[in-house]
């Protein structure tokens, strides 16, 4: 089904593949290192979400976009997840934004 | 009867049935979680105080388990990568690692668990708690979920390499995808419940 | 396995294959099928079963209604002294029927008929595919479904009876609740993991296995308005399940995710950890039901379409404007939620928000409507009995729609918010709205399914029967609303003063519901009589237009002898010199 000539590319294709995945790896542990040693300096909460959250942020990109291949995707599959990205962050927000927006919260 | 584009990928969108289904999923999976970290934040900024994560969990435990965790997402698409390089026999020792460090995180979390409630902290004690325990109990059923199916590809599963590899390298890629969806979610539970 | 382009497997060139297949057994044919058109009907039936037992609750309720305190001659004997003493309705029974005649209609009534039961059954046909994408997964998604009635059900009997929280189980009241709202709970889960497996079906079918030349605008309605809706189900649910997991936890863990600190039950402070906030409930309830609402509704649009297009012979006018705003619809549907929360004690900044959001998605809920209507200038109308469901839906959902407006505008839903007003608009939409969508549906689409016509003099008179008695059963309720009568009051508002006026009103939906149901009667019994009795058919007895009547009536399994293809658009009627009256889209 497949020429040998497709099958060379395809392995070489896999042994770059191969060095991103090892990359990769090395790059979350240090990340993962990191963010616990930040946590340690005890900041104030919105610096230390802040800090946090980005360090995740790029974690979570790595695996998304390596391990799962998301960063060669197929523009379907963008769209479907741009949408539950936006529905994502109304949920995250909206509610926490109305509780603080109530007749209860003073000043 | 077959259903086109099982292994096969349709040509005007370069998919297969199988990656597309994956992918809705993990979408409905990311607001399945999206709701409770949006608990989390209500709950949290609505309460006068809030406990430190290093004040009630083991940070250094957690971390090793997200060491297990993103180490198993490595030996996954390792596994992943074998079938494609037609190496039957290094995928099953990577599969098998996978579920091997998907039952070492368990193992972990059994301990944390209790520990905990050896020391009277349930989930009723407080929201911190009631938050913990849920977040990471609904993340260890999809740990659970995922070890399952892997184990299936690792052994009664993996009779399809014989007949349709192609099939069984996209069906391996697919539960990978789940996988690595549950180390994502870590990714961001670690850090909120344990660091913060 | 080969490089194809991708053209459907036509059960044809696997006859050799076929010949050596065994003949399934009953169950695995019947019960256990991985067949879409088994399931979908399998859903569609079941679907049925459970509306008329929820419209039964209701009728039960409206006795109390009518005639609040009376003993309810023969039936209410048989209820038990538990529910109705004397015969006489205790108000926790009229509240776990309320709850569960909400619960049953949207969730074990209307969704699975409109999109597990029409979905499942028509889409694939509709886009010339042989199944669904994941056939098993489709079967799993029914069994699901099943078990989840079934615990529903079962609820009825456990101590202290089942929910009677309302369908929207508030906390606290609903955290506290007896042990029946745990299975709802469980049996919510059981449904909602129905819906995800069903969305994620319908999605990748929909994208994968359509015909060659069938292009997303050369969709039919139906289609479009079934994959809008599946990404509804399959982004909107999950937060009401992770809802339904807190509120487990809140009652069987002892946690306070929805209890407020200090609340006190019966005079007794609630001896929990507290912190908690029953808004939060709210927020993810109603994450899932307004998207829930246009699940409910968009199919039946969707069947509209069909039929009018079918029925007047013309194209539909404005299809790509009525597919925009499809679109958009299913887009704002997630941002308009707290409309339902109002009364909640929100700030004006984010009443704004929500009201304006609510406000623009009239709009495209208008387009099609209007474009429906304008549908039918110029048309040469056929007054089958589809047509007359699918015409009776149109004003219907109209004033359903139009008495939306002051619900959404926060000012003038201070005094609408939870009265008869709200059941009246809803009602509207549902009831003389999707339900006439599903009944039009139904008469349509019986002749693919089983090869016969259902009757035409009983479809008329289950239509006219049951257009006028909605019409009587919901009408008045929206004086009753205006005239500030709360909703879920177990005595329809007798011991209140300002409803003395208008409780005579009560009376008027109660017969207005009990004839109503002497109306389903011919339904019922043209649907069982017509399988062996009706009219026998072809495969094109309505000379349409869409893929589905190319299958031979009833399709076999893998649906068509040839795998189609798409040649134009899904509603080329009447062409102007052409051969033929209609140009169907499976034609060269």
């Amino acid at each position: 089904m497949t020429s040998t000539d497709h099958a060379v590319d395809h392995a070489a294709d896999i042994d770059r593949h191969v060095k991103i995945y090892v990359t990769v790896f090395v790059a979350l542990m240090a990340l993962t290192i990191i963010t616990v040693a930040i946590s340690r300096l005890h900041l104030p909460v919105p610096e230390a979400v802040t800090i946090a959250l980005i360090v995740a942020v790029i974690k979570g990109s790595l695996v998304a976009c390596f391990f799962m291949h998301l960063i060669s995707e197929k523009k379907l599959i963008y769209a479907v997840l741009a949408l539950t990205v936006a529905f994502f962050v109304a949920l995250l927000f909206l509610p926490t934004l109305t509780h603080f927006n109530g007749f209860w919260i003073h000043g | 009867m077959e259903i086109p584009y099982t292994v096969e990928v349709r040509r005007d969108t370069g998919l297969t049935n199988g990656k597309i289904g994956i992918w809705l999923f993990l979408a409905s999976e990311v607001m399945l979680f999206g709701a409770l970290f949006a608990s989390y934040i209500l709950i949290r900024t609505g309460s006068p105080t809030w406990p430190r994560g290093d004040s009630i969990l083991n940070v250094p435990l957690a971390t090793f388990n997200t060491i297990v965790l993103i180490s198993s997402s490595v030996t996954m698409v390792m596994a992943w990568a074998s079938l494609k390089r037609n190496r039957f026999g290094t995928f099953r020792i990577y599969l098998g690692s996978t579920v091997l460090l998907g039952g070492v995180f368990l193992v972990v979390k059994y301990f944390e668990y209790s520990h905990k409630f050896e020391n009277g902290l349930f989930p009723s004690t407080n929201n911190f708690l009631a938050l913990y325990f849920t977040l990471t109990g609904l993340h260890m059923l999809h740990v659970i979920g995922g070890m399952v199916v892997n184990a299936y590809f690792w052994g009664p599963g993996a009779k399809l390499w014989k007949t349709n590899p192609e099939w069984f390298a996209n069906r391996v890629e697919n539960s990978g995808l789940f996988w690595h969806f549950v180390d994502l979610v870590w990714i961001f539970l670690f850090p909120t419940l344990y660091l913060l | 396995m080969s490089q194809t382009t991708g053209t459907v497997a036509a059960p044809g060139a696997h006859a050799s294959h076929d010949a050596h297949h065994e003949e399934l057994g009953f169950l695995r044919k019947y019960v256990f099928s991985t067949d879409h058109k088994v399931i979908g009907i399998q859903y569609a039936v079941t679907g049925l079963l459970f509306l008329f037992f929820g419209f039964s609750l209701m009728m039960l309720m409206r006795y109390q209604l009518a005639y609040p305190g009376a003993a309810l001659p023969l039936i209410g004997k048989l209820l038990g002294e538990s529910r109705m003493p004397g015969g006489i309705m205790l108000p926790d029974f009229y509240n776990e029927l309320g709850a569960m005649h909400g619960t049953i209609m949207v969730f074990l009534g209307v969704v699975p008929l409109a999109v597990g039961g029409f979905g499942n059954f028509v889409l694939p046909l509709q886009i010339g595919a042989p199944d669904m994408a994941f056939p098993k997964i489709n079967m799993v998604s029914y069994q699901c479904f099943f078990l989840g009635g079934v615990t529903m059900l079962a609820s009825f009997f456990v101590p202290g009876g089942a929910a009677q929280s309302g369908w929207t189980s508030y906390a606290p009241l609903a955290v506290i609740a007896s042990q029946g709202q745990t299975f709802w709970l469980i049996g919510m889960i059981f449904l909602i993991t129905s819906s995800l497996l069903g969305a994620v079906n319908f999605i990748t079918t929909t994208i994968q296995l359509r015909a060659k030349g069938l292009t997303f605008m050369r969709f039919p309605f139906f289609v479009w308005a079934q994959f809008v809706t599946s990404f509804l189900l399959l982004l909107a649910f999950p937060p009401l399940e992770a809802a339904g997991i807190m509120q487990l936890m809140d009652r069987l863990a002892g946690t306070s995710f929805f209890l407020p600190s200090g609340l006190v039950v019966s005079g007794q402070v609630v001896a929990n950890a507290g912190g908690g906030n029953p808004l939060l409930w709210q927020h993810l309830f109603w994450f899932l039901a307004h998207p829930e609402v246009y699940v409910l509704i968009l199919p039946a649009m969707g069947i509209v379409a069909e039929i009018i297009a079918n029925n007047t012979r013309k194209p539909l006018w404005g299809y790509k404007p009525m597919v925009y705003s499809l679109i958009f619809l299913g887009f704002m549907s997630f941002i308009v939620w707290a409309h339902h929360m109002f009364m909640t004690g929100m700030g004006t900044a984010m009443a704004a928000f929500f009201q304006t959001t609510t406000m623009i998605i009239s709009i495209p809920s208008v387009v099609i409507l209007t474009a429906l209507i304008l549908s039918l200038w110029g048309g040469s109308i056929r007054y089958n009995t589809p047509m007359l469901f699918a015409l009776g839906f149109l004003p219907m959902f109209g004033i359903g729609g139009l008495t939306g407006l002051p619900l959404g505008l926060n000012v003038t839903d201070i005094p609408l918010h939870d009265t008869y007003y709200v059941i009246a608009h809803f009602h509207y939409v549902v009831a003389p709205g999707t339900i006439f969508g599903l009944f039009a549906g139904i008469y349509y689409w019986y002749p693919k399914a089983t090869g016969r016509k259902m009757n035409e003099t009983l479809g008329k008179i289950h239509f006219w029967g049951s257009l006028i008695c909605m019409n009587v059963i919901f009408m008045p309720m929206f004086k009753l609303g205006l005239a500030g009568v709360s909703r879920r009051l177990f005595d329809g508002g007798a011991t209140y003063g300002f409803a003395q006026p208008v409780l005579h009103l009560n009376v008027v939906s109660s017969w207005g519901a009990w004839i109503m149901a002497l109306f389903q009667l011919p339904f019922i019994f043209n649907f069982f009589w017509s399988i062996r009795h009706g009219e026998k058919t072809g495969d094109n007895p309505w000379e349409a237009t869409t893929i589905e009547w190319s299958a031979p009536s009833p399709p076999p399994h893998g649906n068509f002898v040839h795998a189609p293809q798409a040649y134009r658009g899904p509603y080329e009627y009447s062409v102007p010199g052409a051969a033929k009256g209609f140009a169907p889209q499976f034609e060269a």
